[in-house]
């Protein structure tokens, strides 16, 4: 895998300058790096992951089970591209099992996710059915446990 | 006032304290440092062999075992260290279950050495050998190591340092704190002398997984070896398992059998939730452990690279997970040097004294920690460095 690529997916809080310097690259040659791989489309783009009781503060986020009819309409895609290109929308992800796409969107409230549900989604032409799904509480997000506070608290900080 | 100090034994109120204690003392109050002297892997344990630690307390398995260890137990070790290190070790009579490494090492010292004897040692080495040995009333002999032989034990260095009453060689590799090792003709050239002069030979390998360069050979696996070495081996550090306190030692019955008697009455058995996830990291922790070895070998590439820019000239580690810059262009002593980086920049070093005095001019610092604490480090120890002159 690209070194720069695998040091961003470890998760360390890590900007460009230190990248390079860790890399001995350069900060330049690390945004280069950076620029190629978003021109390759493996790298889409690259966001803060918040703890979800900031987060949730201002925002609510649910998960969306939608069931489609294919015939007609332009088969799956044409549905879940459709669907994607609503800002609300967060992921969307065609499924194996009972539903056939799973979406996640976030909005500023309840009223505006079931508005988004009837006005929006419930319209176009396809969607057969809807079951929407509340986060409640995260304990663990992109990797991240929420709240891990001080799960190694009483290693020394000096030890043979 | 305290006056029991009395009663305590003549060897052991003259046995120095380990020089990590008044560190970690000083480091432990301070906020904002950035420790590089941490001696433990900076991974959690392996889920999976958690997971089985777990279970065995969930299915109540919470009882005394064998005083060896559980029989699943020594003849998965048996199954992994002929795998991977060659010698074959019968889970009868020629494996024990131990507290570590630690209490391998202790047991074997006290099995074996009668007052007076001599046990040779290669410096700079983990802190516990030389006074392990003291508390046998037994003397230990230093044989130095050298940053311009990568810390490798020099046979010649071996030879020269021998003296009537030696009984006994300990060795380390990879080592803490240099990560020297030693490749197999300098293994054949100690075995050598070690069957030359009767020794019997303790191989401390808890390192050996974290190997970077070359192939890690065991000295127990040379012709004539097998039944004049104690191979000592543990979970600490390739499966991140410090906490378990769990290890062993390999070797023929008869010295076993003595370390089996003092470990029946000072220890009884290791912890059986400890043997249970170790026999789950035997079996199925080579993924996890290569993951972690890889995760050290680019830390290891970014911490020398960045103390030899600074002008802190760093051997390359083949193994282990410490750097061991050479700080003597600073015109300091090790114990100066980190207490003022230390008090200056808050960036703990361990000095290299620490280790022995072969250790002076140097100081340990642990790449088993994250990148991002590894290069604020090194952002610290170059504002250090800038305030004093250079030589």
């Amino acid at each position: 895998m690209n070194s720069v690529l695998k040091l961003i997916l470890d998760g360390e809080a890590l900007d460009t300058a230190q990248i390079g310097k860790i890399l001995g690259l350069g900060a330049e040659a690390v945004d280069r790096e950076l620029a190629a791989l978003r021109k390759q489309g493996v790298l889409l783009g690259m966001r803060p992951v918040l703890n979800p009781s900031y987060e949730s503060e201002h925002r609510v986020r649910a998960v969306i089970e939608i069931k489609i009819r294919t015939e007609g309409v332009g088969g799956f895609d044409g549905i879940a591209e459709r669907i994607s290109s609503f800002e609300q929308v967060e992921s969307c992800y065609l499924m194996s099992g009972g539903y056939d796409l799973l979406v996640v969107v976030t909005a500023d409230n309840l009223y505006k996710v079931a508005g988004f549900v009837h006005e929006r989604l419930a319209r176009i032409d396809g969607v057969q059915g809807t079951s929407t799904h509340f986060f409640l509480r995260a304990y663990k997000k992109d990797g991240f446990i929420v709240n891990a506070e001080g799960s190694r608290r009483d290693q020394p900080s000096v030890s043979p | 006032m305290d006056s029991s100090g009395r009663f305590v034994a003549r060897h052991v109120a003259t046995l120095p304290k380990s020089g990590i204690r008044d560190f970690f003392a000083i480091v432990s109050k301070m906020k904002d440092a950035v420790s590089l002297g941490i001696g433990e892997p900076d991974f959690v344990t392996p889920y999976h062999i958690r997971e089985a630690a777990i279970s065995s307390l969930e299915k109540g398995r919470t009882s005394y075992t064998d005083n060896r260890g559980t029989q699943q137990f020594r003849e998965e070790i048996s199954r992994y260290v002929a795998k991977n290190y060659g010698p074959e070790y019968d889970p009868e009579t020629e494996i024990l279950g131990t507290i570590g490494v630690s209490e391998a090492l202790d047991i074997l010292l006290r099995a074996t050495l009668n007052p007076g004897d001599k046990v040779l040692y290669h410096e700079p080495c983990y802190v516990s050998y030389a006074p392990s040995v003291t508390l046998c009333h037994a003397e230990a002999i230093p044989i130095r190591t050298v940053s311009a032989d990568q810390f490798a034990l020099d046979p010649a260095a071996l030879r020269a340092a021998w003296q009537p009453g030696c009984k006994l060689l300990v060795l380390n590799f990879p080592t803490n704190p240099t990560g020297g090792t030693a490749d197999r003709a300098k293994l054949e050239a100690i075995a050598k002398f070690a069957i030359e002069k009767d020794l019997l030979v303790a191989s401390d390998e808890i390192y050996s997984e974290l190997t970077f360069e070359g192939d890690h050979v065991s000295i127990a696996s040379l012709p004539g070896m097998r039944e004049r070495t104690i191979f000592l081996h543990g979970f600490s550090k390739a499966f991140a398992m410090t906490g378990f306190r769990i290890g062993y030692a390999c070797g023929p019955a008869a010295v076993i059998d003595g370390m089996l008697k003092v470990h029946q009455y000072g220890i009884m058995c290791a912890p059986i939730m400890s043997q249970e996830a170790a026999v789950e990291a035997l079996r199925n922790g080579r993924d996890s452990m290569l993951h972690m070895r890889d995760k050290y070998r680019e830390r290891r590439d970014f911490i020398v690279r960045r103390f030899n820019e600074l002008g802190l000239k760093c051997h390359l580690p083949r193994g282990a997970f410490y750097a061991f810059p050479d700080i003597t262009s600073t015109g300091m002593d090790s114990m100066t040097f980190a207490q003022k980086l230390l008090e200056q920049q808050k960036v703990a070093m361990v000095p290299g004294t620490a280790f022995g005095a072969a250790g002076a001019g140097f100081c340990r610092a642990s790449f088993s920690t994250s990148y991002e604490k590894i290069h604020e480090a090194g952002e610290r120890i170059a504002r250090f460095l800038d305030t004093i002159p250079r030589r």
